[in-house]
């Protein structure tokens, strides 16, 4: 008894038997550890850029080029300064990853639901594909694709011709487009007005119901908006409906919008593989909606459609948004593959100035930099909706 | 289904319809139940029917066998495959620049390498000795791989290449990075707010890039990071590199498998008076791996398929070597069949992790999953 008292009168453990001073020290410790390594590191570098004499800092950005970039989405020459190189690089980087996301998420979701057809040929199908493209590498697939564009089609003079105005040559595909008109501009802002417009009339259509219970045909007043003012305003301005059609030339195509070689493979490439996953995330989305559920809204009396609206899509969407978003953002980051295709990406630009100049470190700094911000701003979307449509529980 | 509603015993005149039941049943039921999937099978098989027979025909039938060269081949071209291209290059594709009359040693070593997976896959199999034998094997392998030793011809890394690459840099990179990702996902678990921040920072950090990104960095970085006059081959920075990424998304999924744990076990464990390590190494770490299983055979699908990425710095891994070969102008644009040898390879490799992935999670079910 007496040899307790001693110890628990005791005016303090040492700090080493306290649990928060020992984690304190710890912490000391591997921030140190930290710290010492990063200086090692930056001393290190300082000195072997001084023996290369290369200057750091992002001063080069503003010296010519002086290389040609294949395609773009802004004016760039050799003549251009290396920033600009930069911005065409990340536009580019945005453009395939924009349209790769879409094709990806349409074909994604419909080879989902293939997987759960009731046809066994379908779901064979559906679950044939997953298993081939998920089993192989990307890089692998978008070599193949290159080679089917580059080396299997036919020379611009022999191009095939499947529909009037579409060329599928090895120099690219050739597509027409419709020829540049005031009524497009119309339609375009027309299209801006019609979604606002569904967005506004939407929240008032929700509130009446939640007021008096009265429904309001969302869905054939939002069609009428988004696609019906737009379809007015081409109409008022003229309804034009030119194409600017490819023609073989003597040498070369003329008219039309080229998607060349790199930039086809690699959108055929990223989308089909990413399709894959989202076909299964879809699958395991829907799957996790239990049959109950259906059962007890058609008890309520809800119709197919409803049940489908109101009760199994927004339970699905919960599970299978999270997961999709991350396989948006690997798409965005696998479209760095475009390096080794040649299509100038981000990667691909950063590469030939990081070669041209020496500049190793400012370049891969510009890497991280353009796809931590995409990473964190698509993580800040989804934590917002994670909350958003997080389960109230009570 | 069709559904028996008669319960009185049968007579030999009262079977079920001929349609309902055996193969006829089953078309039925799963090939024409609506008219809309009536529809879709024949769709399908019209376009099966029209595709597979040429696709037979280019793959078999019409190819070119064997060891002839490349004239036949660029007689038939476009009606059957090159099989001979396989032939011819299959070595170069296989074990990349190693010398040829030493190719044995990559061979043994990737017989050795497959027979020590295949003993891992059984679980009776699971003990310290396999440890023993992994240690021992690995051993043997670099032995054989670097020779000058027992008479055998020392071979730089250099000229490694091929599948022993491919399935070197992917092993040692997750058997390096395993770890440090479990150590990472504490970390960022810990209630030590400057070590969570730290984990946290370099994990998402890592997430955030392109594994091309790190491998860039791994190559043109690493020699400046290094003290002057110090320098480490191109070889060991990808692995570096490639260890440096896999932690990160290693640690997230040992994470998820960590917050799954109730917090009861934590509890338990603390009640029985073990420290933080014994705590985490014999009670919470044993349950969290096991139920991020599935999860880390993703990630080790993900990272095997990811190797081939260390071809943007000049490596030569299977798909590399297969890219170079298509090289030889004798054999230029016999792509298809170069890249269809490789994805029969890299789709046997992922295709039976996953298979194994999903038995074995069936297997360590403790029976709380729901049926």
């Amino acid at each position: 008894m007496a040899v307790d008292t001693t110890v628990n009168s005791a005016p303090r453990a040492s700090i080493w038997n306290d649990p928060r001073g020992r984690a304190i020290i710890y912490q000391v410790l591997v921030v140190g550890g930290v710290v010492l390594m990063f200086w090692y590191l930056i001393s290190n570098t300082m000195e072997n850029l001084q023996n290369q004499q290369i200057a750091s800092g992002f001063g080069f950005l503003d010296r010519e080029a002086g290389f040609e970039i294949s395609e773009s989405l802004i004016d760039f020459s050799a003549a251009s300064n290396y920033g600009s190189a930069f911005l065409v690089g990340i536009l580019n980087t945005f453009k395939v990853s924009v349209l790769g996301i879409a094709i990806a998420t349409i074909l994604g979701i419909l080879i989902g639901i293939a997987r759960l057809s009731s046809n066994w040929l379908v779901a064979k199908l559906a679950m044939s594909y997953v298993e081939l493209l998920r089993n192989i590498p990307l890089l692998l697939q978008l070599f193949f694709w290159y080679g089917v564009i580059t080396v299997s089609l036919p020379g611009p003079r022999e191009a095939i011709n499947p529909l009037p105005g579409v060329f599928l040559s090895n120099r690219g595909f050739k597509v027409p487009v419709p020829e540049a008109h005031f009524a497009f501009t119309m339609a375009g802002v027309a299209l801006v007005i019609g979604v606002i417009a569904t967005y506004v009339v939407m929240r008032w259509a929700k509130a009446r119901q939640a007021r008096t219970g009265q429904p309001f045909p969302m869905l054939a007043a939002g069609a009428g908006l988004i696609v019906g003012l737009p379809v007015l305003a081409w109409l008022l301005g003229g309804a034009p409906t030119t194409l600017d059609m490819p023609e073989l030339g003597r040498f070369r195509f003329t008219g039309g919008i080229t998607l060349t070689p790199e930039f086809a493979a690699l959108l055929f490439g990223l989308a089909t593989y990413t399709a894959a996953f989202i076909a299964e995330i879809v699958r395991s989305g829907i799957l996790a909606v239990s049959y109950g559920q259906t059962e007890a809204a058609s008890a309520l009396g809800l119709r197919k459609g409803l049940v489908l609206r109101l009760v199994v899509l927004p339970q699905a969407l919960r599970v299978i948004i999270p997961p999709t978003t991350s396989q948006y953002l690997n798409l965005t980051k696998n479209s760095s593959l475009a390096v080794a295709i040649g299509y100038p990406d981000l990667v691909h630009v950063g590469n030939t100035t990081l070669n041209q100049t020496g500049q190793a470190i400012e370049a891969i700094s510009i890497f991280m930099a353009v796809y931590l911000s995409l990473s964190l701003a698509i993580s800040a979307f989804m934590n917002w909706y994670n909350q958003r449509i997080a389960l109230v529980e009570r | 289904m069709t559904q028996v509603t008669d319960t009185t015993p049968q007579d030999e005149g009262e079977r079920p319809p001929a349609l309902s039941v055996g193969p006829l049943g089953w078309m039925r039921a799963n090939l024409f139940n609506t008219w809309f999937n009536s529809a879709l099978t024949i769709l399908i098989l019209w376009i099966l029917i029209e595709t597979i027979p040429p696709l037979l025909d280019w793959v078999i039938f019409s190819a070119v066998w064997g060891d002839v060269g490349p004239e036949p081949c660029r007689a038939g071209e476009g009606v059957g495959a090159c099989w001979s291209f396989i032939h011819e290059k299959g070595r170069l594709i296989l074990f990349g620049l190693y010398p040829s009359a030493e190719q044995w040693r990559p061979m043994l070593v990737m017989v050795l390498f497959i027979g020590l997976v295949a003993a891992s896959a059984r679980r009776e199999l699971w003990s310290r000795n396999l440890a023993y034998a992994w240690g021992i094997g690995a051993v043997v392998m670099f032995v054989l791989m670097y020779g000058g030793v027992f008479g055998m011809e020392y071979v730089s890394n250099t000229q490694w290449g091929g599948l022993p690459l491919t399935l070197g840099l992917s092993t040692i990179g997750l058997v390096v990075a395993f770890p440090l990702g479990v150590i990472l996902a504490l970390g960022r678990r810990s209630n030590m707010p400057a070590v969570r921040s730290i984990c946290v920072v370099y994990i998402e950090l890592i997430r955030g890039v392109p594994l091309i990104t790190v491998l860039f960095m791994a190559s043109v970085l690493f020699p400046l990071f290094l003290p002057t006059g110090v320098t480490i081959d191109k070889l060991l920075r990808a692995q570096v590199g490639m260890i440096l990424f896999a932690a990160a998304y290693l640690a997230e999924v040992v994470r998820g498998g960590l917050q799954a744990i109730p917090k009861g076990q934590y509890e338990a464990a603390e009640s029985l008076g073990l420290g933080y390590w014994r705590k985490m190494r014999l009670i919470i770490l044993p349950q969290a791996l096991r139920i991020s299983i599935p999860p880390l055979v993703n990630t080790f699908i993900g990272f095997f398929k990811d190797t081939t990425l260390v071809i943007i710095i000049g490596l030569f891994d299977l798909l590399n070597a297969a890219k170079a070969a298509l090289t030889d102008r004798e054999w230029a644009g016999f792509y298809m069949e170069g890249y269809l040898f490789c994805a029969i390879i890299y789709f046997v490799f992922c295709y039976s992790m996953s298979r194994y992935s999903q038995n074995l999670e069936r297997k360590l079910q403790t029976g709380h999953a729901r049926r």
